[in-house]
């Protein structure tokens, strides 16, 4: 709703405010929302403001705000993938077991894991459009089914080691790089995933097709999109990131049979303070991907207030209603 | 005559196995496979011994009554993802109030049931007036109840519930356990509000679409206030149940049990659409059922924890899609 205010006199100041105003209001509530919580978090923590913490920030944040870009592709179309979290775990766990305590079989790990994402994700997408299970469901299934199998594949118990240049992708950091001294190696990892899924959603028609898809399946089909296809590639694409986000959990955390679990609803959560609409037919990736670096400062933000971990959660739960209510008021599409 | 009175037993019949939720066809299906594996690998108990069936329904009962809640929300085109937390509170609310005291009985079960009228107001109020959606907007409360559950009762004694509050989960009216009793009569208070009265009419309406709803006349976000209310209840008499099996509550019973996600797992199973405007208590009684019998025939065959675990997700895919993929609506 950009209205150009052309007036005879070039030096109207009212018109230039207006005109400002309207591009402010323009904004994503994301952006003030982050910056808001960033100002906070560094008030209490001078570290976090400089290159350094900014750095650690990044490390940490990367794996959920890539799950957050992937979620997106599966929420902007209308469905919701519940099985990222699990992905992450069954990524984890997987990896160490194939490796085995061998270094060489590090980027094997790496390539078996792709293509188990692959598998589930279009799986997911199957189970979605061709035997119409909602995907709440569908993916709720597949919750179960990666999460038990992968519990049944190592036996419950933990098995083997991610080697270490395995755990490097998560946790290293490129030293020496000019002007900011040492960059994390996930913040590298957030940037191609990032540019890539950029690319396809805002640049290809692939975007404008979810979108599409998401605001009203009937109609897409009607206007020749190939509706089922569009929704497989969805599911895939979210399976995929949360494979490369379980590769940066493990490499940050280590194995761990918990590593994965709520990420899911988080990423969810993300994507939705990101600005993405449930049920689909709206979302961008920038502002998703700034929705779950504010979910992330908000974690440190409550860290740093010194709050317990379960009052953690209850604010947290606060803060996620507040901001999607926030940004409701903006981005109604219906009631 | 007699064609035309054919004729019309024939469409009376049809209109009869028209109003039986589809899932039932699976329900049998399941319970078949199950008994048939039972014969051929175990010991075929649960055709000969007569507690197991029992016990298929009382380890339904928690699940069972959040469910009818939880179908009820879901008509409204809502989704109650509190109900686990909710469980737990009532949980803990009601051993840490009675503390062992048979006296102090009602007292509880009339405050944890106005703590759960509170809770679902609430997640109404969130949904209709702040215009979160449900999902997020009972994620949020859940998570609420969660962190003040966690940071005020993680640690020390937390009271328990006299024997005679146990009565609930143990003991019976004759061969009928009290507990199948209270889930007859949820189901059926259920099936009575959705289908014979006006509120159910509106519930419906709205879950159809709100638009159209509003602009009819209803008062909407009433309507679904009163849905998330009716949800919370149900779980509050879940959490009275599970609390009078265990002894004690902990902050722990409602997510263990992931009644959550699995309330809404069975009521889809059971017919419920997640769009709203369709759906009963008695289709999701079936779903429930479907748990109850899958969990039974895996212990009876001694699955392993994990394929167990597995086999369901797999379950409960395949119980939607026997129906769903008939559906000429796009799922997403």
């Amino acid at each position: 709703m950009s209205i150009q205010v052309e007036k005879p006199t070039s030096l109207n100041m009212l018109g230039l405010l207006a005109n400002i105003w309207a591009w402010v209001r323009k904004i994503p509530p994301v952006y003030p929302i982050f910056l808001l919580i960033a100002i906070g978090v560094s008030q209490l923590n001078p570290n976090f403001a400089t290159v350094n913490g900014i750095m650690a920030f990044i490390r940490r944040a990367a794996p959920l705000v890539i799950l957050a870009m992937g979620q997106l592709f599966v929420l902007a179309s209308g469905g919701f993938d519940l099985s990222q979290g699990s992905v992450v775990t069954l990524t984890i766990i997987g990896s160490a077991l194939i490796m085995h305590n061998h270094e060489e079989y590090t980027y094997l790990a790496i390539a078996i894991m792709l293509g188990f994402g692959i598998v589930i994700g279009l799986v997911n997408g199957f189970v979605v459009a061709y035997l119409k299970v909602p995907s709440l469901i569908a993916t709720l299934g597949m919750l179960l089914l990666v999460k038990g199998g992968g519990l049944y594949w190592t036996g419950g118990a933990p098995k083997g080691y991610l080697s270490e240049a395995y755990r490097f992708i998560g946790r290293g950091y490129i030293d020496n790089v000019p002007l900011i001294g040492r960059f994390p190696v996930s913040g590298i990892v957030l940037l191609v995933v990032a540019t890539i899924l950029i690319i396809l959603f805002h640049k290809t028609n692939l975007g404008k097709q979810i979108l599409a898809i998401g605001d009203n399946a009937q109609a897409a089909k009607l206007s020749g999109i190939k509706v089922r296809q569009i929704r497989m590639i969805a599911f895939m694409i979210s399976a995929i990131t949360a494979i490369i986000a379980g590769i940066l959990v493990g490499g940050y955390g280590g194995s761990s049979y918990t590593a994965g679990e709520g990420y899911e609803m988080q990423s969810v959560s993300a994507a939705v303070i990101g600005g993405a609409l449930l049920l689909g037919g709206k979302g961008s990736v920038y502002d998703v991907a700034f929705g779950g670096l504010t979910l992330e400062a908000m974690v440190s933000l409550l860290n740093l207030l010194g709050l317990p971990k379960p009052y953690r959660d209850a604010v947290q739960g606060l803060i996620i209603i507040g901001a999607v209510a926030y940004a409701g008021l903006r981005t109604r599409k219906r009631d | 005559m007699t064609t035309k009175t054919m004729i019309g037993n024939e469409i009376k019949r049809e209109n009869i196995f028209k109003k039986i939720p589809q899932v039932y066809y699976f329900l049998v299906i399941v319970t078949i496979v199950g008994i048939t594996l039972d014969q051929v690998f175990a010991n075929g108990n649960i055709l000969s011994n007569p507690v197991i069936l029992r016990n298929i329904l009382v380890r339904s009962v928690a699940l069972g009554i959040v469910a009818v809640g939880q179908t009820f929300v879901m008509i409204g085109a809502s989704i109650d993802l509190s109900v686990a937390y909710t469980i737990s509170l009532t949980a803990v609310m009601t051993s840490l109030i009675i503390q062992g005291d048979p006296a102090r009985t009602p007292m509880v079960i009339v405050i944890v049931l106005l703590t759960g009228a509170f809770v679902g107001l609430i997640n109404g109020l969130v949904v209709t007036k702040l215009n979160v959606n449900a999902f997020i907007a009972t994620l949020g409360t859940g998570l609420v109840i969660k962190g003040i559950l966690n940071g005020t009762f993680s640690s020390g004694s937390m009271g328990s519930v006299p024997k005679s509050f146990q009565a609930l989960g143990y003991e019976g009216f004759g061969p009928v356990p009290y507990s199948i009793i209270l889930l007859v009569a949820v189901l059926l208070i259920g099936w009575f509000i959705l289908s014979w009265t006006k509120y159910g009419a509106h519930l419906y309406a709205v879950g159809g679409n709100i638009l159209i709803g509003r602009l009819s006349g209803l008062r909407t976000s009433r309507v679904l206030i009163g849905a998330h209310i009716i949800s919370s209840l149900t779980a509050v008499f879940s959490g009275l149940f599970i609390v009078s099996r265990l002894g004690a509550g902990t902050p722990w019973v409602g997510p263990d049990g992931i009644y959550d996600l699995e309330s809404v797992a069975t009521t889809v199973i059971g017919g419920t659409a997640l769009s709203g405007g369709r759906g009963g208590v008695f289709g999701t009684l079936a779903g429930v059922l479907i748990f109850g019998v899958i969990d039974t025939v895996f212990n009876q065959l001694g699955v392993d924890t994990y394929l167990k675990m597995v086999l369901r997700g797999a379950i409960i895919i395949l119980a939607v899609a026997s129906y769903s993929v008939r559906s000429k609506r796009e799922a997403a």
